[in-house]
């Protein structure tokens, strides 16, 4: 939570929460899926930075429920509820899922940024939670910010304009 | 299986791989650009995946990354890693075109970036038979991937076999520095993450079997 008028900073497999006028950002994002939920009205966001699809293909008894898809989302639905954002007003921009080395073998691991962006879209229509805009696939990496006040999230790719969705 | 508490002898046998590694590859590439090389003392290091990235300079931090699945008995990936000005510099060296940019020019690049693939397979060639040779694990680089972008993007790629088992990574750290008494000189980092299932075998294959 912050207040103030700062840059919240989301790690790889993390996710944190943001109320206007701060702004939330996470650098980096390449196969990963950076989901934005936010509640317009409130002025209420939060940002998750999600690596992997399934949590079901960990292999960890006590796993990172940030890192996955299926399980990064709820967490994120509900600290957004807890903290004043009403279910029915949530919306959600995505942006990343590239595919950053065009590998020659087919391993499904290989596919793994359109597999995240799947996964995403997945959960959030299983949520209710309708896609406003998104940046997804190519083979180019994405730093992405988030301002709750106006509900823009900024997209920032190497050598190439920033530009908001 | 728990990586967190590598013992120090451990980390001792790992940094011999690394530097074992790192000899050839410093090798290669003096004979490639008829320059001396140094190399350092490289570290090993258990950390997280966003430290990782702050190890080179931030995940936002634009970097040549050029990523070499091994293939064989103890899979993994390989990265060399090298700062824009570096790979330019390197080109520069290996084409005799003084003038080559990365990302500025309107010049043909294909064939700088067919040397910057050259150099790879070199570099990256010679540190897996060291490798290789030293452990009698057959390992076989795949073709090189050649990324040019933010480093957090280019390295989870890297990240993804592991982060299934594991929160963090081992990274056996190879710097090699190109010495000359020019100002320019290039710094590579080598990354080696072998795959979670290959440390066992690797232990092993040096006669160290209480790795649990």
């Amino acid at each position: 939570m912050n207040k103030t008028s700062t840059v919240v900073k989301v790690g790889i497999a993390d996710l944190n929460l943001v109320i206007a006028p701060g702004t939330i950002r996470t650098s980096g994002l390449g196969s990963c899926v950076g989901v934005v939920i936010y509640d317009a009205t409130k002025k209420i966001a939060g940002l998750s930075h999600i690596l992997l699809p399934d949590s079901s293909a960990a292999k960890q008894v006590k796993i990172n429920p940030f890192k996955y898809a299926d399980t990064a989302i709820p967490c994120l639905v509900n600290s957004l509820l807890e903290n004043g954002a009403r279910k029915f007003a949530l919306k959600a921009k995505i942006a990343g899922g590239a595919q950053m080395f065009q590998f020659s073998s087919g391993s499904d691991m290989m596919r793994i940024g359109p597999r995240n962006t799947e996964a995403v879209e997945h959960k959030l229509s299983e949520l209710n939670i309708s896609v406003i805009s998104m940046d997804v696939g190519g083979n180019v990496g994405r730093t992405i910010e988030f301002d709750p006040q106006t509900g823009n999230l900024k997209i920032k790719k190497v050598n190439k304009e920033e530009f908001f969705i | 299986m728990e990586y967190l508490h590598l013992t120090s002898y451990q980390k001792d046998v790992l940094k011999e791989i690394g530097n074992i590694g790192a000899g050839n590859a410093a090798t290669s590439l003096s004979k490639l650009l008829d320059k001396k090389i140094e190399m350092n003392v490289p570290s090993v290091n258990v950390v997280g995946y966003d430290e990782l990235m702050e190890l080179i300079g931030g995940p936002e931090e634009i970097i040549v990354g050029l990523l070499f699945r091994i293939h064989g008995e103890a899979p993994g990936t390989v990265y060399l890693i090298l700062k824009v000005e570096e790979a330019e510099y390197l080109v520069r060296q290996l084409t005799n075109d003084q003038d080559f940019s990365l990302f500025e020019g309107k010049q043909d690049k294909e064939m700088s970036l067919s040397a910057l693939h050259e150099i790879g397979n070199i570099v990256t060639g010679s540190y897996l038979t060291a490798l290789s040779d030293f452990t009698k694990i057959n390992m076989q680089p795949s073709v090189p991937y050649l990324g040019i972008d933010m480093a957090g993007a280019l390295l989870t790629a890297g990240l993804l076999e592991i982060s299934k088992v594991i929160d963090y990574a081992i990274i056996i750290d190879t710097e090699i520095k190109l010495d000359d008494q020019v100002k320019e000189g290039i710094k590579g980092n080598f990354f080696l993450l072998p795959d979670p299932e290959s440390f066992p075998k690797i232990f092993e294959a040096l006669g160290i079997n209480d790795h649990e």
